[in-house]
């Protein structure tokens, strides 16, 4: 079972890194004013022609021939109806994929959250060589992270080094 | 802490690297298809990245992958280690987890009641 929104986002981000994304943005935003939530997904990965991009929230489309469905999409999609929510998709091919979806923040079939640090570490470091933006808004509170700003000052160390991995985890306990 | 700890640890680093010249002794790869995540490889992925950090395994890295047609079997994981067979372990947690980096990772002994596929 897709348990958290975390859960949605690991598997869109999935998906862009399928599509060979050299740079993801991850952006998660909690306005209490208008009572929504929102996540967007934005990848500069292959991108997808007209045909592919309607039939990518069917649960029953899949461009894998003869493998296994993959359900991330319609999943999210899913979820964002049932919660008061819209769900949009936007890609061309050579340029990228943009994935948003909303939710209404008190309804109660939203998922809960799930665990945003655990979740960004794990995407940061399992991907080394792929630049994360991450953004995340709740009302007051916000928190932005680069991977691109962290290139320079890390020289030929690599973002997946135990010792960087140490970093990011306190780095996010703390500002998170 | 700021981003620009990150000079402090580059010095550090460094000299690990300069020791694995940029090769990983083991290569960790985890199932991430939406059936894995379903089946808590998250917690998987993070285990594994815990571990690397506090052990310091500096030649061991770990990524993640889309489905592996095994679904059945998820959470999935594939061991790549250079002059060795590739180890598939299924059904793993993070308590699974713990031992193979321990016993296989580690200490080089495959955890062999937990593999369902070497290639």
């Amino acid at each position: 079972m897709v348990t958290d929104l975390c859960d949605h986002i690991v598997d869109i981000v999935a998906n862009s890194l399928r599509a060979e994304a050299k740079h993801i943005g991850i952006f998660v935003t909690e306005d209490f004013d208008t009572n929504r939530l929102s996540i967007l997904i934005r990848d500069d990965g292959n991108g997808m022609d007209e045909r592919t991009v309607r039939g990518v929230a069917d649960p029953f489309f899949s461009t894998k021939m003869g493998k296994k469905i993959g359900l991330g999409v319609p999943l999210l999609k899913g979820t964002a109806e049932i919660c008061n929510g819209e769900f949009n998709i936007k890609s061309f091919r050579g340029q990228g994929t943009e994935v948003s979806a909303s939710f209404q923040l008190d309804h109660p079939d939203l998922p809960p959250l799930g665990n945003l640090k655990d979740t960004i570490l794990v995407l940061l470091v399992s991907n080394p060589e792929t630049d994360f933006t991450f953004r995340y808004s709740a009302g007051e509170k916000n928190f932005a992270l680069d991977t691109k700003q962290m290139r320079e000052p890390l020289g030929s160390v690599p973002l997946n080094h135990p010792k960087v991995i140490a970093f990011l985890r306190s780095y996010l306990e703390e500002n998170l | 802490m700021n981003i620009d700890d990150l000079r402090k640890i580059r010095e550090k680093a460094e000299k690990d690297i300069q020791l694995r010249q940029n090769q990983a002794r083991i290569r960790i790869v985890v199932g991430m298809g939406t059936s894995g995540i379903a089946a808590g490889a998250r917690e998987v992925l993070k285990t594994f990245v815990d571990e690397i950090s506090k052990q310091n395994l500096a030649d061991v890295i770990v990524t993640q992958t889309g489905e592996k047609g095994l679904a059945s079997q998820e959470p999935l994981i594939e061991i790549f280690e250079e002059g060795k067979p590739t180890v598939i372990y299924g059904n793993v947690d993070a308590e699974k987890t713990r031992r193979i980096i321990a016993e296989h990772i580690v200490n080089g002994n495959p955890v062999s009641e937990y593999v369902i596929e070497t290639r």
